[in-house]
């Protein structure tokens, strides 16, 4: 077994602009190790809304990626507010955006689901006020 | 798959190998190698941001000489919209159709003519069930170009209808054979005549497989002061202008977009905020969109590289020509479908170089990659001859370059080296006190 690559990203707060910006550079990146697209898409997408997420809810966090020969590891950690209701959070088109946020166009409530839906496994840690964590695997 | 031919060329005598190209180009296809700027091929999408901003005039687009007008029997020019920006106190279109056949063109079919003919046709389009959307324009080649090596999955989103340029060449060709049955195909000749380099390398390179309909590409700034001279002859022009306001305006950008009559579009010009669009419809869904006009250029095909005009001068005198023209006097087809012969084949994808074919080598390389770049200054100086330390970082480990171009590290390398030398001669001279004593 080879040695795993990682990438660590800092994803400021509140900073629209360039939230997503992570997930470009996951994606340019695996492009050059040459997985597939199908791969790259779903890690992108999934990386994609968890960082958003992290804009919206929680002022920034930070991802780490790591590569390994059988799967791809997100791990997304931030110390927002954390998450009430984990099951009611990753129903479709349930949403705690703020107004100002939806009219941006987010919020829709399609980011966790949408998360699950394109990784092989997720999960969530949580703690009220502390903050959380989402580990995400996508299968190579 | 063959060499993919570009259209832009370096002059090498005038060359310097500074960083303005290498920085710009928006695909890191650039490296500055022995002093010269060097293209990769694979990479390069033809967006001409080297040939805008080289202080030198080092680099040119690649096109065809006035002079390939002598090959053919029947001369056909084929106007780009964006040709009727570049003249000053225009106020009739007229007067650049008569010039281009003073000039010694046997017809001229006017490629905004056709680009109504595809407005018809997008609407169609537009209405079929089934389609991935949003759907891409299909006009801008490097946009084309852009989404085949680096966004496989929005392959399928490009409008598998063939730009204006090509519908023109297609028609004006069938027009002249049926005027004129005697000609053979040989003795046809379209010549576009084109704002930007990226429609050169469409044509030579057989665009998805089929063979273009256009011969030749000349450039709006070559022709331009042969046909400026034929213009200031006319008295009154007998050849008449026959497109509307929908195809002249496919000469800026938003102009394609707003002729689809469909309000939930998009459309962003200058390649930089092209590709920020397409991550982000790569990542998200957009699912409010139908249609994306997309444009290369700032501005438009106004702000090709072979025209002659400020862009948005030009795009102020398009508006006021276009003022007194009919709306869209090309739509004609009233059945809703879109003919076979616009149709083209869906765009495929083709990956710019991984690391390696293999993926534990690829992991290993990557690996090395990041070992380097911890010794990298970060201050993407260019220096090396690539355009970020992370490229440079890669190049290394590619086998391309080696860490010694890196002048802030030899930097360190050269004081170490003096501060050792210090050291080692007042240890010197130390031990000859010593002696003396």
């Amino acid at each position: 077994m080879g040695e795993n690559i990682r990438f660590h990203f800092d994803v400021d707060g509140d900073d629209f602009s360039s939230a997503g910006a992570a997930s470009v550079e996951v994606k340019k990146q695996l492009r050059k190790l040459g997985f597939s697209p199908d791969v790259i898409r779903r890690v992108a997408i999934a990386m994609y809304e968890g960082e958003i997420n992290m804009v919206i809810h929680a002022d920034g966090g930070t991802v780490d990626v790591e590569v390994g020969d059988e799967d791809i590891t997100m791990i997304l950690s931030d110390r927002g507010p954390g998450i009430a209701d984990v099951e009611k959070a990753m129903q479709e088109g349930f949403s705690t955006a703020r107004d100002n946020i939806r009219s941006l166009g987010f919020g829709a409530g399609m980011g966790l689901p949408n998360m699950k839906k394109y990784t092989d496994d997720m999960k969530i840690e949580t703690a009220l006020g502390l903050g959380t964590t989402v580990i995400m695997k996508v299968n190579v | 798959m063959t060499e993919y031919k570009h259209s832009v060329s370096l002059d090498v005598s005038k060359c310097k190998g500074c960083t303005h190209c290498l920085k710009r180009c928006p695909t890191e296809a650039i490296r500055i190698r022995e002093g010269k700027a060097d293209i990769n091929s694979k990479k390069c999408i033809d967006c001409g941001e080297c040939i805008r901003v080289c202080p030198y005039k080092a680099k040119k687009a690649v096109y065809d000489p006035l002079d390939t007008m002598e090959n053919y029997k029947y001369k056909i020019a084929l106007p780009a919209p964006t040709l009727y920006g570049q003249f000053d106190h225009l106020d009739d279109i007229d007067f650049v159709i008569q010039g281009l056949l003073d000039m010694g063109f046997d017809d001229v079919y006017e490629v905004a003519k056709a680009a109504e003919i595809v407005t018809e046709y997008t609407r169609h389009y537009l209405h079929k069930e089934g389609l991935k959307k949003p759907v891409i324009s299909s006009a801008c080649p490097v946009v084309v170009r852009l989404i085949s090596t680096r966004f496989p999955f929005l392959c399928e989103n490009v409008m598998p209808i063939l730009p204006p340029v090509e519908v023109a060449g297609k028609l004006a060709k069938e027009k002249a054979k049926k005027e004129h049955p005697e000609l053979s195909d040989e003795d046809i000749g379209c010549f576009f005549i084109s704002p930007c380099p990226a429609k050169v390398s469409y044509v030579k390179n057989s665009f998805a497989g089929e063979k273009s309909y256009v011969d030749e590409v000349l450039s709006i700034s070559d022709v331009y002061f042969k046909l400026v001279s034929y213009m200031n002859k006319i008295d009154a022009p007998e050849a008449s202008c026959e497109s509307g306001m929908v195809g002249v305006s496919w000469a800026v950008a938003g102009g394609e977009s707003t002729a689809v009559f469909n309000d939930k579009y998009l459309a962003a010009d200058g390649i930089e905020n092209v590709i920020k669009v397409l991550d982000q419809i790569d990542n998200s869904d957009f699912p409010e969109l139908e249609f994306v006009e997309l444009n290369a250029c700032n501005g438009g095909c106004v702000g090709g590289v072979m025209t002659v005009a400020n862009p948005y001068i030009a795009k102020a005198r398009i508006q006021s020509l276009k003022r007194y023209l009919p709306v869209s006097p090309n739509s004609h087809s009233a059945d809703g479908s879109v003919p076979d012969y616009v149709m083209m084949p869906e765009l495929e994808y083709e990956p710019t170089s991984p690391l390696s074919k293999d993926r534990k080598e690829a992991m290993r390389m990557m690996a090395d990659i990041q070992e380097i770049r911890k010794d990298l200054p970060d201050l993407d100086c260019g220096s090396c001859g690539a355009p970020t330390c992370a490229a440079f970082a890669e190049d290394i480990v590619r086998g391309e370059t080696c860490a010694d171009e890196c002048v802030v590290f030899m930097r360190q390398v050269f004081h170490d080296y003096i501060a050792r030398h210090q050291m080692r001669m007042e240890e010197e001279a130390e031990k000859r006190r010593n002696g003396n004593s």
